[in-house]
């Protein structure tokens, strides 16, 4: 509290000063924005430019920053991705039989396969008035208002009533051989009784500093149910900054997972809201950081209707130098009754050098709920370490043991077994590089 | 005072008989005009007779204050308090000492009355000389508390205070400590909170007028509870409490601290500031039970409570335990910390919070593990009914040199009704591989199943939520002194009164 007042000028002004090349550059690519034609999409667009120019980067004297310094970004000058020379991009492995790819931002017809239900978001926009920016909150989130300004294209993908949509994969590229930004806008709607399982992956190429900042707006009917996998493995001089939003209706469940590995720094929001009686949501995650990496989990559920489950785990590794923060909000509403809400967070320091801040919050205006939160942070176990040493396991291998068996678990919630299998590779690839 | 008695009948005709503690002592008082700038805080000084560094320390914390905003993130609302419509000193005027019982105002041995001050010592507290020596009859039975009542702004009357000497401990109100010890007030006021850490804090050390100070001497282990019973008194006067505690090497101190305030229609403001201090080996266990006038079941009236509270661990193996009961005020803002500087020291939190009618309550604690193999405790139960509101906040911080240290935090909120508010605010920062926190926290109304089977066997739904309230805050009220266990859980079950059915 009081903290001396020339700090927060000094980081306003950073802020201010990273957030007007950002308008600038608004102001320069304005005419060749798609959908600038649009006169609702024109008109949003600006509204969403001047939010940001009225709140610039958030500092750490916002309370919902208070752990996540943007200075990287702010101190960087950014440029425009160039036009994708496609076919000299490396990409990884599918982790779905069907695949989509955006590069740096914009959609690869070339590199994704056919018959996928996604389409570009760019070339419909005409359709989605009064869908597009329909959850997706710019008064107050400034990543958000940026992503709405500038966003060029994203994912679109719309399935009818009881529509299976299988398992897709959604992979975000950005090469980053020059300091670039993509701020893809992803808009994701399952009428009644829809499914579909998401494998969303954002990967980066290059040494190069870069900016990846996407916006999801989900919105699940009643009765139709989403997993949304969300892997984060950006190079290693990236910067990812997304924010997802999901509405759920009666009967529907939004099941995510977020799994951090990549990026010097990244920051995952998420804003979901139960809106009909017994819809679900899910909001599970892990984060595995190595040295020189901040991991930031940030989440808001609105229980805003009664009788809904709600299920948050997440769990963070830390080695080396490196900082993982996890805040995490349950808002139960008065009409909320009968509320069923767990959120668990669990830590683990392998390093003296790293930290490790957690904020799990409960807001509760309703009395008939059952809510519960549950933080644990520290070392490994002594007894179980005991246990397997006593059994003749060398120490270090029992450490690997018990570690490889506390990433595993933070996976085992998902059911989805292709969701899985994709999640489970990234941990296995994170712990081969941090094992020694 | 014929404005005085107006407010009272006027309130008294809204809100008659809810709470117990609403009368209004007319005495004589002295005011200092209205207001607050440098010549107040000049004023308030020179009353007190203080030495020239004490005002200067005054003075600076005045300029401090002046460049610091009110804090706006607690989960409280009030309108906007003008800090200039508000008296800054007053005192009852003084009769110099008392010979006898009848030479003390009547007027304020009866308030000691009405508030059932555990004292048939009534002429020890009013300092009649001479009582302080006769053993109480039945002496055996109870344990002595020493009792430090302050009347508003200045302490009145020091009981047991020959017995204390003896072992060498000064207990005595911080005026008086300014004056005949003045190297240690000087060495320790403030090290603990210092003049700019908050806007309340600051406030507080400029104009702060009276508050109690204890001193235990090395390897002393205080032979009583020591207690002070704060009353806000007049109209329109802040109360600005100081209280400093200081536990040499190897000594042991229990302190309570007890308010009730009387009725009034108009919201007062309350900052304190207590400060401890514990050495090697020391233990200090302060406990409260906070009863301030909590508004009208509309919201009108009652205490604003903005406290600072911090204890600092200094030497090793020192522990210090917080243990709150917070039935009053219209709105809390209390955070009692501990700084666990040295190395095993330890640090404990029991709180208990209910907000009723239009009550907003927004405390906790903060932990700092600074030493190695540090512990704390931290266990809140927070309940809500009517339209209040309760906000757990509370910070855990371990430093990268805190190996091994060790904390535990439990959070419970109980909602009755469902106009009401429960939240819960933690904030864990760890930077040391080898340290374990642990935090719970829940959530919930009175089990109907509980209800039931309390009715089932005869009791009124009003005695049966009594009941599981006090079952629910059973982890706190046990770490209380056995007086002030009873007196909590009877006003646990009347702040809760009105609130089911």
């Amino acid at each position: 509290m009081n903290a001396p007042v020339e700090n927060s000028l000094s980081e306003a002004g950073l802020s201010a000063a990273g957030a007007a090349g950002f308008l600038h550059r608004y102001e320069g690519l304005r005419a060749r924005l798609p959908g600038i034609g649009l006169p609702w999409l024109a008109a949003l667009r600006d509204r969403a430019a001047e939010a940001f120019r009225a709140q610039g980067f958030p500092t750490r004297r916002v309370e919902a920053w208070k752990y996540t310094d943007l200075a990287p970004l702010t101190q960087t000058g950014f440029g425009e991705p160039l036009t994708p020379v496609e076919s000299a991009l490396p990409l990884p492995r599918h982790a779905a039989p069907k695949r989509v790819v955006f590069v740096d931002g914009r959609f690869s017809a070339e590199l994704s396969d056919a018959d996928v239900p996604v389409r570009s978001l760019a070339r419909h926009l005409p359709e989605l008035e009064g869908r597009l920016g329909a959850l997706a909150r710019t008064d107050d989130l400034p990543l958000v208002a940026l992503n709405t300004a500038l966003f060029e294209d994203g994912a679109l993908i719309e399935l009818g009533p009881d529509e299976d949509g299988g398992v897709v994969e959604l992979l975000s590229v950005t090469r980053a051989d020059r300091p670039v930004t993509a701020h893809p806008r992803h808009l994701v709607r399952l009428a009644e009784g829809a499914r579909l399982v998401l494998i969303e992956r954002s990967w980066g190429h290059g040494e190069s500093r870069y900016l990846h900042s996407p916006v999801f707006e989900v919105e699940v009917a009643a009765g139709a149910h989403i997993t949304h996998a969300r892997i984060q493995q950006e190079a290693s001089a990236g910067l990812h900054l997304s924010t997802v939003f999901a509405r759920v209706a009666e009967g529907g469940t939004y099941d995510s997972f977020l799994l951090h590995v990549g990026a010097k720094l990244s920051r995952s929001e998420a804003h979901v809201a139960l809106v009909g009686p017994k819809a679900a949501a899910h909001l599970n995650g892990a984060q595995l950081l190595g040295d020189g990496q901040h991991g930031d989990c940030t989440t808001f559920l609105d229980h805003a209707a009664p009788d809904c489950p709600s299920r948050q785990t997440v769990k963070t590794v830390l080695a080396g130098r490196s900082r993982g923060v996890f805040q995490g909000k349950i808002h139960v509403h008065q009409v909320a009754q009968r509320t069923d809400g767990y959120q668990m967070n669990q830590a683990l320091l392998l390093s003296d050098q790293a930290e490790i801040d957690s904020k799990p919050q409960l807001e509760i205006y309703a009395d008939d709920v059952k809510c519960s939160h549950g933080a644990t942070v520290g070392e490994l176990d002594e007894n179980q370490l005991f246990y397997l040493r006593a059994r003749g396991i060398p120490a270090a291998v029992a450490r690997s043991m018990l570690i490889e068996a506390f990433l595993q678990e933070a996976i085992e919630g998902v059911t989805e077994e292709s969701a899985r299998a994709a999640l489970s590779e990234a941990v296995a690839g994170w712990w081969e590089r941090n094992a020694a | 005072m014929p404005a005085v008695s107006e407010t009272i009948d006027a309130v008294a005709s809204v809100t008659q008989g809810t709470y117990k503690y609403g009368f209004e002592t007319e005495i004589d008082m002295e005011f200092a005009p209205k207001g607050l700038n440098e010549d107040i805080v000049r004023f308030i000084s020179a009353k007190k007779n203080e030495p020239a560094w004490l005002l200067e320390w005054r003075l600076k914390a005045f300029a401090l204050w002046k460049t610091m905003e009110e804090p706006r993130w607690p989960a409280v609302s009030y309108p906007p308090i003008d800090y200039q419509d508000a008296y800054y000193y007053a005192a009852p005027k003084k009769k110099v000492g008392p010979k006898s019982l009848d030479e003390v105002d009547p007027e304020l041995l009866r308030t000691y009355e009405k508030l059932g001050i555990p004292l048939k010592e009534q002429a020890i507290l009013a300092g009649v000389e001479g009582a302080g020596e006769v053993p109480a009859e039945g002496g055996e039975a109870r344990m002595p508390v020493a009792v430090d009542a302050v009347f508003d702004s200045v302490s009145v009357a020091t009981s047991y205070k020959e017995r204390l000497a003896k072992e060498g401990i000064i207990f005595c109100s911080i005026s008086e400590a300014v004056q005949e010890h003045p190297e240690l007030v000087r060495q320790y006021l403030g090290s603990v909170v210092p003049q700019g850490d908050n806007f309340f804090a600051a406030l507080n050390s400029a104009v702060f007028t009276d508050g109690s100070f204890v001193y235990i001497p090395k390897g002393v282990r205080c032979p009583m509870e020591l207690s002070t019973y704060f009353r806000i008194n007049a109209k329109s006067t802040g109360q600005f409490e100081r209280t400093l505690i200081i536990a040499e090497a190897g000594s042991h101190v229990s302190y309570l601290e007890g308010c009730t305030a009387p009725m009034r229609d108009e919201n007062q403001l309350h900052a304190a500031v207590v400060e401890l201090v514990a050495m090697d080996d020391a233990t200090i266990k302060y406990s409260t039970v906070q009863n301030w006038y909590p508004g009208d079941a509309e919201g009108r009236g009652g205490i604003y409570n903005f406290v600072t509270k911090r204890g600092a661990c200094r030497g090793a193996r020192s522990k210090i335990s917080w243990t709150q009961v917070e039935t009053g005020s219209s709105i809390t803002w209390k955070y009692p910390s501990c700084i666990l500087q040295g190395d095993d020291s330890v640090g404990e939190f029991y709180s208990v919070a209910i907000t009723n009618n239009r009550q907003q309550a927004d405390t906790g604690t903060k932990m700092f593990h600074i030493g190695r193999n540090t512990r704390s405790t931290i266990i809140s139960k927070g309940i809500s009914a009517g339209h209040g509101q309760n906000t757990y906040r509370g910070l855990v911080k371990i430093s990268p040199k805190a190996s091994g240290a060790r904390n535990f935090t439990q959070c419970d909120s109980l909602l009755i009704g469902d106009q009401c508010g429960a939240h819960t605010v933690p904030y864990i920062e760890n930077r040391c591989m080898t340290a374990k926190v642990e935090h719970e926290a829940t959530t919930s109304r009175i089990a109907e199943d509980q209800l039931f089977y309390c009715r089932q066997r005869g009791l009124s739904e009003e005695d049966a939520v009594g009941l599981i309230v006090n079952g629910f805050c059973r982890e706190v009220l046990k770490e209380l002194p056995m007086e002030f266990a009873v007196e909590a859980q009877k006003l646990l079950q009347i702040s809760l009164e009105g609130s089911v059915g």
